[in-house]
């Protein structure tokens, strides 16, 4: 809220300067920024009244004008062609600064002679003073202005952008910030006037007002004033409106909203002529109802939504807006002022279905007080009766279904150290509550009983006066202490220790760990065949419409992206979640560790070329992070997972669970996410791996006799895989490893064959073996191999 | 032949040996299985027993001699080849690179934020990021209908229940795992929430629908407004460093009273006022207060016995000031050249 700091210090003293105010505000809790001052640089700047006007000597399109200021005369050149005599003027005197009007450049002014005649100063245009963009003609001033007067006094001003956390609507007026400001200097608050005569008949044989719908309607307030004149409103209120961002329409509208800004309640002025019956009713809208909102829209209405209604028909939406049929115009001359107060919620909801977010409802969401009604309602007919005219009917009718007294907090004087951690005096405590408006009764030396002032619908509880007290007596009081006390019988989160485990594996091992965005589109996921899931209500694009259901989009975009960029390798993982369905509730968040290897034509090094991304490595990524986590019995199995290539995949399993999946993405779904060349997959369920990792290791003994080493170099044709080959090697009781170190095809190697090469380790825990065993146990190895798979050794 | 001709003549074969290779050959020769010295002594075994040992004595001496004659020789040899200056050996040739995998810079700033939290005695746990209403919103005393929703806009799940309500959400902050952890322990409560949030808002160099914080929650008896300032005063020292200041103001947030915004000063212009900062010299890096009565009361807590605070920091704005990083968007383009300076 744009809060103008001349405006404010009507309510308020003050001699700090804006900025200091700003600060304090800011510390206190109403977050301030001091904007650009009006009228800062207006030095040697002066009201002044134009006395005569005569033509210049030696030019068409000059005059020469004298003005007067404290009973000095001085006669000034001036191009300006509304310049007339007995205008208030604002004169820059010889030395002012001025901003020029064709460069936009501030600059002293200097004495000049224009066409042979000198000029002693000059008559200013809004431009010339910064004040906007006209400079064809001078500045004319109010007729009030008083001449002599430096014009920074009477018009210089510093907008304060205020902004106001939901808690505070007293504070969506000027003068709820000057008491904010009154509170925190200790100076004392200057009321607006709220006294007006009443010389019109009672005001329950003008009109009368039944509230229907008592539970969105604590109070309802009205006044009626007969025989105004409508017209525009003086100059002071509308530069107020002006300041403050709105724009002026008649007297009746512009007082509304000045008071609605000025003190904080939104009113509304119907015209009493139009009101059928002369009634006020506030009731739910009607099924199907209708009105047409002063804005020309016709807005369809339901019984959520609470209405002001005559005898027969909406005449508006209540604290939303007024309708067209009662509009105060041209013409009107009796109007029914009305001040009431709306249950929150409904009014919330009820803007947001008719997308009317006003200067009311915005104000009224916030839960403003039903005491404010009684005070604005006079503010508001006196500044009519005081603009406008017209006679004021006797009372004010006030329907007050809602009133309920919050009685007195009890505030236990140990609650404050208890909350804050330091004792403020019992003296202090009295003042700033007092200060704030609260009233306090002293009820024991232990305890006070506080009355939050009406504008105050925020404060309930102790812990609230708790924090007025402290926020006035500034934070910067707190001292600095640490925890002390018990420390917490510890539940370590499990799930986020592995993902932690997996994060350093994996970065371990030379991947770049990413984080991906985990709304998708449904093409996206529909690419890597991935089921939709859940969907937002309110989405901001159809790019990111649904929660992910895998992590492959987000990383495969990832890679395609650092491929546009020229990467030449890239190797990243994610672990992140997958949001699953799952019945009729939240949904399964399911960890998921996934990675992309794409090499593109390999690394060029200079100790030669590495080798590019393959399913191999794939494979050994996840072998060595299940390793790492502690898994064991880790297996691959064919899979047929439609996203992946057919041959190049397969299902990672533990312990015979399938705990995730590797392949070459499908050159298909590569296509569509705009991936080039070959990229591998590794996708790990980590749900499905949590129960089998971090077991403690249990320590095997080490082997006090030596091992003997045989390599084996075997044919085999092309479907002999080389697991069936490892597991009939390993099957020896004596074979404590066994590594494939070679894997060849080509001469001599007959077509449709191929030569792999293994490493195998004999070793007993019990005894030296001797060669004559090994050779033995390598010989029936390799008549089995030769038996089950026909497998010949390869000659040398 | 006689063992002292024998032992001169190994001895000067040994002083012609040039490498490690002809030292092989020569220990082969002179002391292998096969060698004079070892067919010296199966050859003696017929002999009386006397003679037999005064002769194995000697040749055992010679043996032995010929024996550290060798190794000297081969400490010698061994030298001297890595004494060789090597052509070829160019050390400014590149090093072989180790494969070296980074943290993204999100995971790095959450971990040092919690290691800072779990140095003070503090939990690390984690929430679903998919909530229902109640628990985002309405436990931390923000009933349906409240303006403060506004603070939080939210991304709806679509997904309707029972009643035709609409109450499932991605959540708006960390805050609901303050409720679910308070619906689960007795005090003492120590735990910090790193995690994924979410805002409907549209995206821009300051502003991400998807962002990061760390929730920090601590109830017990006698915790206060004093204490909270400790432990961020304390946790921001070790973020930002010693001689960085802090400052503590009173703000609003429906969760907590008091409540407080606090801010560090900012080190582009030292606290004078800069773009960065908007001119104020301060910049905002996180919430936080005294648990609001109604949120502890409505877990069943007493709140007559017990007090907490609770604090929620941006991790995104956290480590753009450590950084110096300032787009937003860059820690979602996962753009390697980014992704890498994070060492």
């Amino acid at each position: 809220m744009k809060v103008s700091f001349r405006w404010l210090k009507e309510y308020v003293h003050t001699t700090l300067p804006p900025q200091e105010i700003a600060e304090a505000l800011t510390m206190a809790g109403l977050e301030v920024e001091a904007g650009q001052g009006l009228g800062e640089h207006w030095e040697g700047v002066r009201v002044a009244r134009v006395t005569g006007v005569a033509p210049h000597p030696n030019a068409d399109r000059l005059r020469l004008a004298t003005v007067e200021l404290s009973g000095e005369s001085h006669t000034v050149v001036c191009g300006a062609p509304n310049l007339s005599v007995g205008q208030k003027v604002a004169f820059a005197q010889i030395g002012a600064r001025l901003i020029d009007g064709h460069t936009g450049q501030t600059v002293t002014l200097k004495q000049a002679k224009i066409r042979g005649v000198t000029s002693a100063g000059m008559v200013c245009s809004e431009k010339e003073l910064g004040l906007g963009e006209s400079h064809e003609g001078i500045l004319e001033l109010s007729p009030e202005a008083p001449v002599g007067a430096p014009l920074a006094d009477y018009m210089g001003d510093t907008p304060l952008e205020v902004e106001i956390t939901p808690n505070r609507p007293d504070c969506l007026s000027v003068l709820g910030v000057a008491r904010e400001v009154a509170a925190i200097t200790g100076e004392p608050i200057r009321p607006p006037a709220l006294d007006y005569s009443e010389e019109g008949p009672p005001v329950r044989e003008l009109a009368s007002v039944e509230i229907a719908d008592p539970d969105l309607c604590p109070r309802y307030c009205a006044t009626i004033i007969q025989g105004i004149t409508l017209g525009p409103s003086p100059r002071w209120l509308q530069e107020r409106l002006i300041s403050y961002g709105m724009r002026p329409i008649n007297s009746i509208v512009d007082v509304t909203n000045y008071v609605m800004v000025e003190m904080g309640q939104p009113l509304h002025a119907f015209d009493y002529r139009t009101l059928l019956e002369s009634k006020i009713i506030v009731r739910r809208a009607r099924h199907g109802e209708n009105i047409t909102s002063l804005d020309g829209q016709k807005r369809s209405l339901n019984p959520d939504m609470l209405v002001i209604a005559d005898a027969h028909r909406a005449v508006a939406v209540a604290g939303v807006m007024g309708g067209l049929d009662t509009e105060v115009t041209e013409g009107t001359t009796d109007i029914l002022l009305e001040a009431a107060n709306f249950a929150y919620a409904s009014l919330r909801n009820t803007a947001s279905t008719l997308k009317m977010r006003t200067e009311a409802s915005m104000r009224f969401e916030r839960g403003l007080s039903p005491e404010l009604v009684p005070p604005n309602i006079k503010r508001a007919t006196q500044l009519i009766q005081q603009v406008a005219g017209g006679r004021v009917a006797k009372g004010i009718i006030d329907v007050y279904p809602g009133m309920a007294d919050a009685g007195a907090i009890v505030l236990e004087m140990t609650e404050i150290p208890r909350l804050l951690g330091m004792e403020i005096d019992r003296a202090e405590v009295l003042r700033v509550l007092k200060a704030l408006g609260f009233e306090c009764r002293e009820d024991s030396p232990e305890r006070l009983l506080v009355r939050p002032p009406y504008w105050r619908s925020d404060v309930r509880l102790p812990a609230d006066v708790v924090e007025e007290v402290a926020r006035i007596v500034g934070y910067d009081r707190l001292p600095t202490t640490v925890l002390s006390g018990r420390l917490p019988h510890r539940q370590p989160d499990t799930k986020f220790r592995l993902k932690e485990r997996v994060r350093d594996s994996l970065s371990g091992t030379g991947l770049q760990e990413a984080i991906t965005y985990p709304l998708v589109s449904a093409d996206w996921l529909e690419t890597v065949h991935c089921p939709l899931g859940l969907r937002l209500a309110n989405p901001v694009s159809r790019e990111q419409e649904y929660l992910r259901t895998s992590l492959r989009p987000g990383l495969l975009a990832a890679l395609a992206t650092n491929q546009k960029s020229g990467a030449d390798a890239v190797r990243l993982f994610e672990v992140g979640r997958a949001y699953l369905p799952w019945e009729d509730g939240l949904p399964l968040e399911r960890d998921t560790a996934a990675a992309v290897l794409w090499n593109g034509n390999g690394e060029a090094l200079w100790t030669g070329r590495q080798a590019g991304a393959d399913f191999y490595e794939a494979k050994g990524l996840v072998a060595t992070l299940l390793y790492r986590l502690g898994t064991s019995s880790v297996d691959f199995i064919p899979s047929q997972e439609p996203f992946l290539h057919p041959s190049w995949q397969a299902a990672v399993t533990v312990g015979g669970r399938v705990v995730g999946v590797i392949g070459q993405v499908h050159p298909k779904a590569a296509d569509v996410l705009e991936v080039t060349g070959p990229a591998f997959f590794v996708e790990i369920y980590l749900d499905a791996v949590a129960a089998e990792s971090g077991r403690t290791v249990t320590y095997q003994h080490l082997s006090r006799f030596p091992v003997a080493i045989r390599d084996l170099a075997l044919v085999v044709v092309e479907e002999v895989s080389a697991r069936q080959i490892t597991d009939i090697l390993s099957s020896s009781p004596l074979v404590t490893e066994v590594t494939l170190f070679d894997l060849y095809r080509g001469r001599p190697i007959p077509a449709g064959h191929k030569s792999l090469a293994f490493r195998m380790r004999f070793q007993s825990p019990k005894r030296t073996l001797t060669d004559t065993e090994v050779d033995r146990a390598q010989q029936q190895l390799v008549e089995l191999l030769g038996r089950e798979l026909g497998a010949v050794l390869r000659s040398a | 032949m006689e063992l002292q001709e024998l032992k001169a003549q190994a001895l000067a074969g040994l002083e012609q040996t040039a490498d490690l290779e002809g030292l092989e050959a020569w220990r082969v020769r002179f002391l292998g299985r096969k060698g004079p010295l070892s067919q010296f002594l199966r050859s003696i075994s017929s002999l009386p027993l006397e003679e037999r040992r005064l002769q194995g004595e000697s040749a055992n001496r010679v043996k032995s001699s010929l024996q550290d004659a060798w190794q000297s020789r081969r400490e010698s040899l061994r030298l001297a080849q890595v004494s060789t200056s090597q052509s070829g050996a160019d050390i400014s040739l590149p090093g072989r690179p180790m494969p070296l995998g980074r943290l993204h810079p999100i995971t790095q700033t959450f971990r040092d934020i919690c290691a800072a939290f779990q140095s003070l005695g503090f939990e690390v746990v984690e929430g679903p990021e998919v909530e229902w209403d109640y628990y985002n919103f309405e436990a931390l005393n923000i009933p349906p209908g409240h303006a403060a929703r506004d603070m939080f806009s939210t991304f709806w799940v679509d997904y309707t229940d029972d009643k035709g309500g609409h109450p499932m959400l991605l959540r708006t902050h960390t805050s609901p795992m303050q409720v679910r952890v308070m619906e689960k322990t007795e005090p003492p409560v120590r735990v910090v929430v790193p995690g994924q949030v979410f805002r409907y808002e549209a995206t821009d160099a300051t502003h991400e629908a998807v962002f990061h914080q760390v929730e920090g929650l601590a109830v017990d008896e006698n915790i206060t407004l004093a204490d909270l300032k400790g432990t961020l005063y304390e946790v921001a020292r070790l973020l930002f460093g010693e001689d960085r200041k802090a400052r503590f103001r009173c703000t609003y947030f429906p969760f907590v009273e008091p409540g407080v915004d606090m801010a560090i000063d900012c080190a582009m212009c030292r606290g004078e006022g800069c773009r960065v900062c908007s001119g104020t010299g301060w910049l905002e890096i996180l919430g936080a207060g005294m648990v609001h009565p109604n949120v502890l009361s409505r877990v069943g807590y007493d709140t007559q016995r017990y007090t907490g605070f609770a604090f929620g920091l941006g991790v995104e704005r956290i480590a753009m000031l450590r950084h110096g990083i300032d787009d937003i968007r860059l820690f979602f383009q996962n753009d390697l050249r980014f992704l890498r300076q994070f060492r």
